[in-house]
C-alpha cells in the first residue's frame, strides 16, 4: 500500500518516544513491502526557503540513517519536510517562550510563523495538504494532535480514509489543566478519522471514556522497540560500588519526577551510598532542583539536563535502575531501551508498557514507600535484579516493530475495504 | 489383580502478609491471617467438608471396602486445629472408621531435606506424633513435599522407620517399566515404593473438566473401565492426587462429586478388584524390582524435578538465606522464633517465585497471591531480614 503518514522525527534528532515511535513503525511498514511519503515539520531554517511549501526537495532517507544494518529499501520511503516550528511536546507557553527568545530552529522563524502554536499547527496542516494534493497514496496515517488539521485536510481532499494513530492525550500531558483548543482538536481528529490506533489499553479507555469515542473504532497497537546490538558504542559498564538509579524523561508532571526525588530521598536513608540521576528537562526541573536542596540529598543526586543519542547509551549503560513513575504514560518506551542496557525497570502502574512487560517491577506512581522499598529491593538483592534482567531478555525478543507493522498493515486493509467505493492504487 | 491406592494430599500454605521493607524491625507478624482464613472457609466449604461426608458416606456404604489415604500438612492442621474444627471432626470421623490411612510427612510441608537432614528429621517426627495424637495411628508410610523423592530421601526415611514411601511414577525413573507395582528404592533393605500413576491420577485432577479433552465427559464407568483393563500381573494401581481437587480445582458444577460418588461402586463391580491404603499394599505385596533415583524427583510439571521451587536465583537465595539461620535459631533456643523459621520453609514460598510459567500468565497464577514472582521474593527476603534481625537481637536498618 502506499501511506501518506504526518510523523514526527526522524534519526538521528530524536528528542522522545514519539519520534521513536514513529521511526519504529515507518521502518516496519517499509519492510512489509509499503511505500510511504513522511511528512514532518523541521524547525530548522531549511534550504529552498522555508516559504516555498511545495515539496521541492523529496529527500530520501540514507540507509545509513535507518540504522540496524537493514536499510529499508530507498525507494519506499520519502520523507518529506515541511518547515514549521513544532515539535511533539511543545505547549503553547514553552512555544511562545522559544518563539520570542529565538533559540535553535526558532532564531529565523519566529517573525514568519508567529507566536501562537495553535496557529502554527494549523499552518502545518495547510502546508501539509499541499502534498497531499500532489500525492498519491491510499491511506492517511497521522500522529497525535498536532498533526490533526493536516491530516483531516489530507482526507477531505484525497477522500483516502484516515488512521489516526493516538500515542498520547493532552489528558495524559496536562492532567486537568488540559488546554481546551487543543482539546477540541484531539475531539475532531478523534471524531472524523476512520480507524484509531491507541498505544494501549489504558490509551483507549481514554479516548472512549474522556471523547466518547465507540470502543470499537479503537485499536490497540502496543509499541515496542528497536534492537541495536551492533552499533552499540557503550558496553554495560557497572563500576562495582557506585549505584546508579535512573530517572530518564521530560522533568514535567506527566512524568511524575517529584515522587522519584522523594523515594531517592527515602532510600538514602537506607542505602546512603547510592546515586540518583535525573536525565531530562522540562519546566519541573527548577522546583526539583529546589526539593533536592531541601531534602540535603544534593550529593548523592545529580541533574544532566537533556540528553541525546550517545549521551542516552551511556547514562543507560551506566545505571543499575531505571524508574519510570509517570503519573500518566499513554506508552512509554523508555523502560525497553533501558531493558535493551540489562537495567532492570520499575514502572508506574499508570503507564501502558506496564501492561505488556511482565518482568518488571510495578507501582502506583502516588505511592512513595513502595517505590522506595522496590528500589532498596533491587539494590540489595543481587539475585532479583539477576533473574529480572535475564528475563527480560528474553521478554524483549517478543516486543518487535514488525508485529506492530503487521498488526498496523490488517487495519489498513479493513479501515480501506470499509471504505466505501475507495479505491486501491498499488 | 492390582489394587487401587488412593490417596489425597491436604495442604494450606500460611500465606505471608504484605511485608514491606520498611516494616522491617517493627513488627514480627508475618502471616496474612485474613486471607488464610478466607481461603481456609472456602476450601472447607467447597471441598474439604461436603468430600470428607461423602467420603464416610461411601466408606460405610461399601462395608470397609472403600479404603483411603490422606496426607494433611501440618500447616493445613494448624490453620484448622486454630479456626475450624467442624473440618478436624469430620477428618477425625473418617480415621474412626479404620479405613483411612493418615500418612507423615514434614510438618512445615517443607523442603528441609534438601537443606538440612537434622531439620527434616525433627519435622518428620514431630508431624509423626501430631497425626497419633489426632488420629490415634503411627504413620506407616511417608510422602516428601510435591512427591520429592530420592536414593537419599529413602535411605533416611527407612531409618526412620517407615514401611513404604510414595513417589511420582515418571519414566525418568522407570524407564520402561509400569508404574503399576511396588518396587524397592536402591540402597534399601526394608522400605518399598509406590509409585503415582500419573496418567490415571492426572485424568481426574487435571483432565476431568477440560472439554478439548478427547475423552470428555469422565464418567465413573468409563475411569473403572480404564483400570480394570490394567494386566492381572500388576499389582497396584495408584491414584495421588490433591484433595481439593474434588471441588476446589475441578467445581461441584463439573460433576467431579458425582464422578466420585459412583467411583467405588464401579470399580469394585470387578470382583477381583480392591481398595488398599499404601501401608497395606506394603505390607500384602513384595516388590517387583528396584528403582534407582540419583537426582530428586517430584510431581511437578513437565519436568518432574525441583525447578518449581529452586529453579531461579531468586529461589536460590531465599532458601540459603533461610537455612543458612539453621544453627543460630537452634542456639538460641527461642521457640517462637523457631516457629516463625519453620513456617517460612513451605515449599508453596518458594513455588510463587517460579518464572516457569509466569512468562506464559497461565493458570499457576490462580494459586499464587503475588502479582508476580518479584514481588514474592521481595516480601519474602523482607520477612528473612526481620527474623534474621531478630535473632541477633538487633534492631534497624540491615547493612
Amino acid at each position: 500500500m502506499h501511506i501518506l503518514m504526518f510523523g514526527w522525527e526522524f534519526p538521528p534528532r530524536i528528542s522522545g518516544g514519539l519520534g521513536t515511535a514513529c521511526f519504529g513503525i515507518t521502518k516496519g511498514l517499509a519492510g512489509l513491502g509499503h511505500r510511504i511519503t513522511f511528512v514532518l515539520p523541521q524547525a530548522e531554517a531549511i534550504s529552498p526557503p522555508f516559504l516555498n511549501l511545495v515539496p521541492a526537495y523529496a529527500m530520501p532517507v540514507d540507509a545509513a540513517d535507518l540504522g540496524e544494518g537493514e536499510p529499508v529499501p530507498r525507494r519506499r520511503l520519502a520523507v518529506r519536510p515541511i518547515p514549521a516550528l513544532l515539535n511533539p511536546y511543545l505547549s503553547k507557553d514553552r512555544y511562545r517562550e522559544l518563539a520570542l527568545s529565538g533559540r535553535s530552529g526558532f532564531r529565523e522563524s519566529a517573525v514568519v510563523y508567529g507566536h501562537d502554536l495553535i496557529a502554527e499547527v494549523t499552518r502545518y496542516g495547510q502546508a501539509a495538504c499541499t502534498i497531499a494534493r500532489r500525492a498519491s497514496f491510499d491511506i492517511i496515517h497521522a500522529h497525535d494532535w498536532m498533526t490533526v488539521p493536516a491530516a483531516l485536510c489530507a482526507r477531505r481532499i484525497s477522500g483516502k480514509p484516515l488512521v489516526l494513530h493516538i500515542h498520547s492525550l493532552e489528558y495524559d500531558r496536562s492532567g486537568d489543566s488540559a488546554d481546551g483548543e487543543i482539546l477540541k482538536i484531539e475531539q475532531a481528529g478523534l471524531e472524523q478519522a476512520d480507524r484509531l490506533i491507541a498505544v494501549s489499553h489504558r490509551t483507549k479507555r481514554m479516548i472512549v471514556e474522556r471523547y466518547g469515542i465507540p470502543p470499537q473504532k479503537v485499536s490497540v497497537v502496543y509499541n515496542a522497540v528497536s534492537r541495536n546490538e551492533a552499533q552499540r558504542i557503550y558496553r554495560t559498564e557497572r563500576p562495582g560500588k557506585n549505584r546508579f538509579v535512573l530517572f530518564l524523561g521530560r522533568i514535567t508532571f506527566q512524568k511524575g519526577p517529584d515522587y522519584f526525588v522523594e523515594a531517592a530521598a527515602r532510600v538514602l536513608k537506607v542505602l546512603p551510598d547510592v546515586t540518583f540521576v535525573m536525565a531530562g528537562a522540562g519546566n519541573m526541573m527548577r522546583q526539583m532542583i529546589e526539593r533536592v536542596g531541601e531534602l540535603k540529598i544534593g550529593d548523592r543526586f545529580h541533574f544532566t539536563g537533556f540528553l541525546q543519542g550517545e549521551e542516552i547509551e551511556r547514562i543507560f549503560s551506566l545505571s543499575d535502575l531505571y524508574v519510570m513513575p509517570s503519573v500518566s504514560e499513554p506508552f512509554g518506551i523508555s523502560p525497553l531501551e533501558a531493558m535493551l542496557y540489562d537495567v532492570p525497570v520499575i514502572l508506574s502502574r499508570q503507564s501502558g508498557v506496564a501492561e505488556i512487560l511482565k518482568h518488571a517491577l510495578k507501582v502506583d506512581f502516588w505511592d512513595i514507600r513502595e517505590l522506595s522499598a522496590k528500589i532498596i529491593a533491587v539494590l540489595k538483592h543481587p539475585a532479583l535484579r539477576g533473574v529480572m534482567v535475564e528475563k527480560a531478555k528474553e521478554e524483549l525478543l517478543t516486543i518487535r516493530w514488525d508485529t506492530a507493522a503487521e498488526r498496523i498493515t490488517e487495519l489498513y486493509r479493513e479501515t480501506v475495504q470499509s471504505g466505501n467505493g475507495r479505491q486501491m492504487s498499488y | 489383580m492390582p489394587s487401587v491406592c488412593l490417596y489425597f494430599q491436604v495442604h494450606q500454605p500460611l500465606r505471608l502478609r504484605r511485608y514491606s521493607f520498611f516494616d522491617v524491625g517493627h513488627t514480627h507478624d508475618y502471616e496474612d491471617g485474613t486471607e488464610n482464613r478466607r481461603i481456609l472457609d472456602r476450601v472447607a466449604r467447597k471441598c474439604y467438608l461436603p468430600t470428607n461426608t461423602l467420603l464416610l458416606k461411601l466408606i460405610e456404604e461399601q462395608g470397609g471396602k472403600f479404603r483411603i489415604a490422606f496426607s494433611l500438612s501440618g500447616t493445613v492442621l494448624d490453620q484448622i486445629e486454630r479456626s475450624r474444627p467442624d473440618v478436624l471432626a469430620s477428618f477425625q470421623r473418617l480415621a474412626a472408621t479404620g479405613c483411612v490411612e493418615f500418612l507423615n510427612e514434614t510438618d512445615s510441608h517443607s523442603l528441609a531435606f534438601l537443606f538440612s537432614p537434622k531439620e527434616f528429621k525433627a519435622q518428620v517426627l514431630m508431624h509423626r506424633a501430631r497425626i497419633r495424637a489426632l488420629f490415634g495411628r503411627d504413620g506407616r508410610t511417608f510422602r516428601h513435599t510435591e512427591l520429592i523423592y530420592s536414593n537419599a530421601l529413602a535411605s533416611a526415611v527407612e531409618k526412620l522407620g517407615y514401611a513404604v514411601i510414595l513417589a511420582e511414577g515418571t519414566e525418568k525413573i522407570l524407564g520402561q517399566r509400569s508404574p503399576n507395582h511396588l518396587y524397592r528404592p536402591a540402597g534399601c533393605g526394608k522400605l518399598k515404593l509406590l509409585l503415582r500413576n500419573y496418567r490415571l491420577s492426572d485424568d481426574v485432577a487435571f483432565r476431568f473438566s477440560d472439554r478439548n479433552w478427547a475423552e470428555y465427559p469422565l464418567t465413573a464407568a468409563k475411569y473403572a473401565h480404564w483400570l480394570h483393563r490394567i494386566r492381572r500381573e500388576e499389582s497396584v494401581v495408584s491414584l495421588f492426587m490433591d484433595y481439593e481437587t474434588f471441588g476446589e480445582h475441578q467445581w461441584e458444577e463439573t460433576g467431579i462429586f458425582t464422578f466420585l460418588s459412583a467411583l467405588p461402586g464401579e470399580i469394585l463391580r470387578h470382583p477381583e478388584f480392591e481398595f488398599r491404603t499404601p501401608a497395606e499394599v506394603a505390607s500384602d505385596r513384595h516388590p517387583a524390582g528396584e528403582i534407582d533415583c540419583p537426582e530428586f524427583i517430584s510431581w511437578a510439571d513437565e519436568q518432574r524435578d525441583t525447578t518449581a521451587w529452586l529453579g531461579n536465583a531468586m529461589q536460590q537465595d531465599a532458601a540459603h538465606t533461610l537455612y543458612k539461620m539453621e544453627s543460630a535459631i537452634r542456639k538460641g533456643g527461642d521457640e517462637d522464633l523457631l516457629k516463625r523459621w519453620r513456617m517460612l520453609q513451605t515449599s508453596d514460598h518458594f513455588y510463587y517465585m517460579c518464572t516457569k510459567w509466569f512468562s506464559d500468565g497461565d493458570v499457576h497464577r490462580y494459586f499464587n497471591p503475588y502479582e508476580s514472582p518479584y514481588e514474592a521474593y521481595i516480601n519474602y527476603m523482607n520477612v528473612i531480614d526481620d527474623l534474621s534481625q531478630s535473632i541477633k537481637g538487633t534492631k534497624g536498618e540491615s547493612p
